[in-house]
């Protein structure tokens, strides 16, 4: 299969970023001229036909989220824009934003006509404050322009945009958490219910989506030729950037028709393995993602079949490791990122990672009790279980992988 | 209240219409506070936000000051202690590390020319190292961030040396 293959990146180099009228030169906002001619419901059903799922990590579909706010009742409803991308190893979204931010822009502005919005947000991580005036830059002349403000292209609905700087926090990518730090606090998650697509950011009705589902909109209302509908198959259809890094030669963001195998990602696009070393493990999804070790490697890349093989797409990141660091090195970095991350709101999160992390480094010095594994394997259950939020409910899917993968190296007294 | 207090703790006019132009360019919209801390702090040599400063703030965007000192601590690109001039991240997130040799050698020779560890401050305050999480530059390790800014594929002593001279 060809792993070539441009959709949502097929405007990467074309347009100078900084002009709009260089955007329009290349097709901008014909899809936000196409969308506000059709019935937004219809919108949803395209979306819907395309099994579009929420690219951030929830995998919620689009088509269905979209629908449902749409359907939300109250005025002045909000559609949010999640560019606070924390997850480690994945910076997919830096490419989107940096290549292509007027279709950013475009995408929420058909967002905001569906759900039925009067005000959008784009939420983005302090990291990525560089691209702070590219991304103010593209509002403004979308304003000039008439695409945003009141009565946009004639059709009598008013959208504005707003941008917003999150502050180096993991747990502002979760939905409640953000919604603070948008609203001026501390970015600490909350108690759901109620939802944030009924009582979300301002108490308004809230649509929050991932900057990858957006920047597909508004490519597949043009995509009259169904370059989209024809890659991929069963549930997983179309394109997916994934982001590639650790030990391989080439690392970096790539677009892949769903159906890539694993080995291609790894050995095409990025290059292969440093050095010609061998896979000790591939991690899914960033650091709350599942891992594999190298069998996994003939493995179609989609939902089903990562599904089927014990891991899962998430935010799209691949993280190859290869035999230099051993599984239990990796799981300690691992877990130093959520023990430095958890807000330390909840319990399960903010005890629990402490503990594991502590587990953890008795295994490495060899102090560990088959109580103490026990112990583990308990928190981690109560973790997944009872924390406030996603952070706490994930930040152990990558040890229960790694239990299952290398039960080797849990055997106390055993492997290093 | 918060007034009487700003007012024990004047602000020199010059940094004072500095913050009112960052203000400004946030619409003095009080939700914008993480923002508007982030440039507020870059306007210190020291990329910090020192209590007069969030006094004034507060002030200025009619909110208590405790939810401008509970972002300050909250968020960890925020600091309402001095820091650096030079605050050196490096990466402590297992896609960087991974790539332990040249990782090892950027943190040695780091080490090495600024004479100090990990955690450290240099004597004139000019640099610290810190180990910070991933900042989103996982495919162009070995890398820092400075003030924002990434320097990569540091993978010599060469380019180490020629990142530092550049700071100057």
């Amino acid at each position: 299969m060809s792993t070539n293959i441009k959709f949502l990146t097929q405007n990467f180099g074309k347009y100078d970023t900084s002009s709009i009228s260089s955007y329009m030169s290349v097709g901008g906002f014909d899809a936000l001229k196409k969308a506000v001619t059709m019935d937004p419901e219809d919108i949803c059903t395209l979306l819907s036909d395309a099994k579009i799922r929420g690219r951030g990590g929830a995998e919620y579909p689009l088509g269905r989220k979209w629908s449902q706010a749409r359907a939300v009742k109250g005025e002045n409803k909000i559609v949010i824009c999640n560019a606070d991308e924390g997850e480690t190893t994945t910076f997919k979204d830096r490419e989107l934003i940096k290549n292509d931010p007027f279709n950013l822009i475009e995408a929420l502005i058909i967002a905001g006509y569906v759900c039925n919005a009067t005000d959008g947000y784009i939420y983005m991580r302090a990291e990525y404050y560089c691209h702070r005036q590219l991304i103010l830059n593209a509002i403004r002349q979308a304003r000039n322009y008439g695409f945003l403000g009141k009565n946009i292209l004639g059709k009598g609905f008013d959208f504005d945009l707003h941008l917003y700087s999150g502050g180096g926090a993991y747990v502002c990518g979760e939905g409640t958490a953000l919604i603070r730090s948008i609203e001026g606090k501390a970015g600490r998650p909350r108690m759901k219910p109620p939802f944030v697509k009924v009582s979300g950011l301002f108490a308004r009705p809230t649509c929050l989506n991932n900057v990858e589902s957006l920047s597909l909109v508004p490519h597949l209302l043009m995509d009259t030729a169904d370059v989209y509908m024809n890659c991929g198959s069963g549930e997983s259809i179309g394109t997916k950037m994934v982001s590639v890094a650790g030990n391989v030669n080439n690392p970096g963001a790539f677009e892949i028709p769903f159906g890539t195998t694993v080995r291609e990602i790894i050995y095409n696009l990025a290059g292969g393995v440093q050095n010609d070393g061998e896979i000790q493990l591939i991690q899914f999804g960033g650091a709350s993602g599942k891992i594999a070790d190298a069998s996994i490697l003939d493995t179609p890349y989609t939902y089903d079949d990562l599904k089927a093989a014990g891991v899962g797409v998430g935010s799209g990141a691949l993280l190859v490791i290869d035999k230099r660091t051993s599984v239990l090195d990796f799981l300690r970095m691992n877990q130093e990122f959520f023990y430095e991350e958890s807000c330390g709101q909840c319990t399960p999160c903010r005890e629990g990672n402490l503990h594991i992390k502590i587990i953890l480094d008795k295994l490495a010095a060899g102090t560990a009790t088959e109580e103490d594994i026990k112990l583990m394997t308990t928190i981690a259950r109560v973790m997944s279980r009872s924390s406030l939020c996603g952070l706490g409910e994930t930040a152990q899917n990558t040890l229960m992988a790694a239990m299952k993968v290398f039960p080797e190296v849990f055997s106390v007294g055993g492997a290093k | 209240m918060l007034t009487a207090q700003t007012k024990e703790y004047p602000l020199p006019s010059e940094l004072q219409a500095k913050i009112d132009l960052v203000l400004e360019s946030h619409d003095n919209d009080p939700t914008q506070i993480v923002g508007i801390l982030l440039d507020v702090q870059d306007l210190n040599e020291r990329h910090y936000v020192p209590e007069p400063v969030a006094y004034y703030l507060a002030d200025r965007l009619a909110m208590p000051v405790t939810n401008v000192f509970d972002c300050l601590n909250f968020y960890s690109e925020l600091s309402s202690t001095p820091r650096a001039k030079y605050p050196i991240q490096i990466c402590a997130s297992p896609a960087c590390r991974v790539n332990a040799i040249h990782t090892n050698v950027l943190i040695d020779t780091l080490e090495q020319l600024l004479d100090i560890k990990m955690g450290e401050i240099t004597y004139d305050g000019r640099f610290t190292l810190e180990r910070t999480t991933c900042y989103g530059a996982c495919d162009r390790a070995p890398s820092v961030r400075i003030n924002g800014k990434i320097y990569d594929h540091l993978d010599t002593r060469e380019k180490i040396v020629d990142m530092l001279r550049s700071l100057e």
